[in-house]
């Protein structure tokens, strides 16, 4: 992937305005992402997290604001809340090739990449949390993605399978170069392999260095001291690496 | 005078009622799958009481009763879509809304009309032993056409059932897709409801559909063995009313029942861990 190498943005979204009834959504929000960078989404609920990344996949239309992108940008997508009716008989093979034409091979070479291989024939709706989360990263990464956008990946997931997921995340970016924007709440493990942490709450408060926003004064006042101490601690661990 | 069969002989009505039933569940199995599998079946029960409104407006206008039916559910169903649009209202309210509006419209519509209310049962319960030469053209058209359809949007309409967010951020026009799939439901409610009855009508669509589950490996074969299900229903269904003099459509939704029963007996004893 040749174009990840290039340092202009990916996409770009600026001034984002999404207003919810009365309710201002996002309020002047922006965001860009470049090529290879792994970039994570805090903010608190109701911050606006998932509608700006809405916004940014053409599923909303901001009331003000432009989405720029680039030609042929290719984006792989994991939404959040991904529960499908069990009346549904649909294997993960099914899944996988809804959208997109796909050799049973490809498939199941995308799912080994995210150690799902021998889920390929399994019925979706008996897949566990971790389960599920490996499959949809596979979909995405099915579409040969520029771009990968996540949306609470690990949610549903138990710790050590978080950890896990990460680190899955961590060697995609590695392997294939391609750019991930990730939404998450949970303001440890992720941010350290974050390459660039933004803050939303309506709109951008910070943004930086997993290690700058945490000392970051907008960022104190919106998570608290307390959030704040332990995103230190854990990049600081990250630091030493003592494993 | 339209020729009805029932005017013919005894035969020619059970065989009308049977050819037109077949129609009607064949098409109803696939789009039922998707009424199952998008939790829509309140929908049905909100077409069906535009049915009401539908009869008056054919009485009204003295055109054929399956017209009126479908100019009044493709209102109805219209009128949804829109109001869909308007966010802040579930859609089960504004189902609740517009099936009890178009309810009450009918009522009061159908009591400017002192000679309907001998034929109110058929109205509730289904009228098939009325079943013209015409209305089974009518009902074959209609049949077709949706099967037609369903089968040119059908991977792009699972894409969307799945997970809509998904489907339309990877391209799938959802809004397109729902609306189509709303005007194809509105219609096969309104062609079945002289056969089934208001109050019966959206039974078609979701028993055959959930009895399928359990047998089915793929969104294709359910969608087939709901239309099989649904079929043999009508046909076993019909045959039953012939005989015991029970009331036709109550008596294929019975059918259907039992069919349902079985599968989840079936479910319940080869499938102990699923879902």
């Amino acid at each position: 992937m040749t174009d990840c190498t290039q340092p202009a943005a990916l996409i770009s979204a600026r001034d984002i305005d999404v207003n919810i009834g009365l309710k201002k959504i996002l309020d002047g929000a922006s965001l860009e992402i470049n090529a290879g960078e792994i970039v994570t989404l805090i903010g608190p609920n109701g911050a606006g997290k998932t509608t700006l990344v809405e916004v940014v996949l053409g599923l909303h239309k901001p009331a003000r604001g432009t989405v720029t992108s680039k030609p042929g940008l290719r984006i792989g997508y994991v939404p959040q809340q991904f529960s499908i009716n069990p009346l549904i008989p649909l294997s993960v093979y099914r899944l996988m090739t809804l959208t997109v034409k796909a050799r049973r091979s490809q498939v199941q070479q995308e799912l080994a990449a995210t150690g799902a291989a021998h889920l390929i024939d399994q019925p979706v709706s008996a897949l566990s949390g971790g389960e599920q989360q490996r499959v949809l990263l596979a979909r995405a990464l099915l579409r040969q993605p520029d771009l990968l956008i996540l949306d609470e990946p690990v949610q549903g997931v138990d710790f050590s399978g978080q950890v896990a997921l990460y680190q899955l995340i961590s060697d995609i970016r590695q392997q294939r170069g391609c750019a991930i924007l990730m939404i998450s709440h949970d303001l440890h493990i992720v941010m350290a392999q974050s390459d660039r942490v933004i803050c939303l709450n309506a709109h951008v408060c910070c943004q930086g260095h997993p290690l700058e926003v945490g000392n970051n004064p907008e960022y104190i006042k919106m998570f608290g001291n307390r959030a704040a101490q332990t995103l230190g601690f854990y990049a600081h661990h990250h630091d030493h690496h003592h494993d | 005078m339209p020729i009805t069969m029932t005017t013919i002989m005894i035969e020619g009505f059970s065989i009308s009622a049977l050819v037109a039933g077949i129609g009607i569940a064949a098409a109803a199995g696939p789009l039922g799958c998707f009424v199952v599998w998008r939790r829509m079946a309140y929908f049905g029960d909100t077409m069906a009481h535009s049915g009401l409104l539908g009869v008056a407006i054919s009485l009204f206008l003295n055109v054929n009763l399956i017209l009126g039916l479908f100019v009044a559910c493709m209102a109805v169903a219209i009128l949804l879509v829109i109001l869909q649009r308007t966010k802040g209202l579930a859609t089960d309210t504004l189902l609740g809304t517009l099936s009890h509006l178009a309810l009450s419209l009918g009522l009061i519509a159908i009591s400017f009309m002192p000679s309907v209310n001998a034929d109110f049962m058929d109205i509730l319960f289904g009228d098939i032993m009325t079943i013209s030469m015409m209305d089974i053209v009518v009902i074959y058209s209609v049949v077709a056409l949706s099967l037609l359809c369903l089968a040119l949007i059908w991977s792009r309409l699972l894409a969307l059932t799945v997970h809509t967010p998904l489907a339309a951020a990877e391209g799938i026009a959802c809004r397109t897709l729902h609306i189509v799939f709303i005007l194809l439901m509105a219609g096969l409610i309104a062609t079945a409801m002289k056969i089934f009855g208001i109050l019966l009508v959206a039974s078609l669509l979701i028993i055959p559909a959930a009895s399928a589950r359990p047998f089915a490996r793929s969104p294709e074969l359910m969608a087939l063995f709901a239309a099989l299900i649904g079929i043999v229903s009508v046909t076993v269904g019909l045959l039953a009313s012939l005989q015991l003099g029970t009331p036709p459509g109550p008596s294929i939704v019975v059918t259907a029942a039992a069919f349902f029963g079985v599968s989840m007996f079936f479910s319940a004893v080869h499938m102990p861990r699923s879902v």
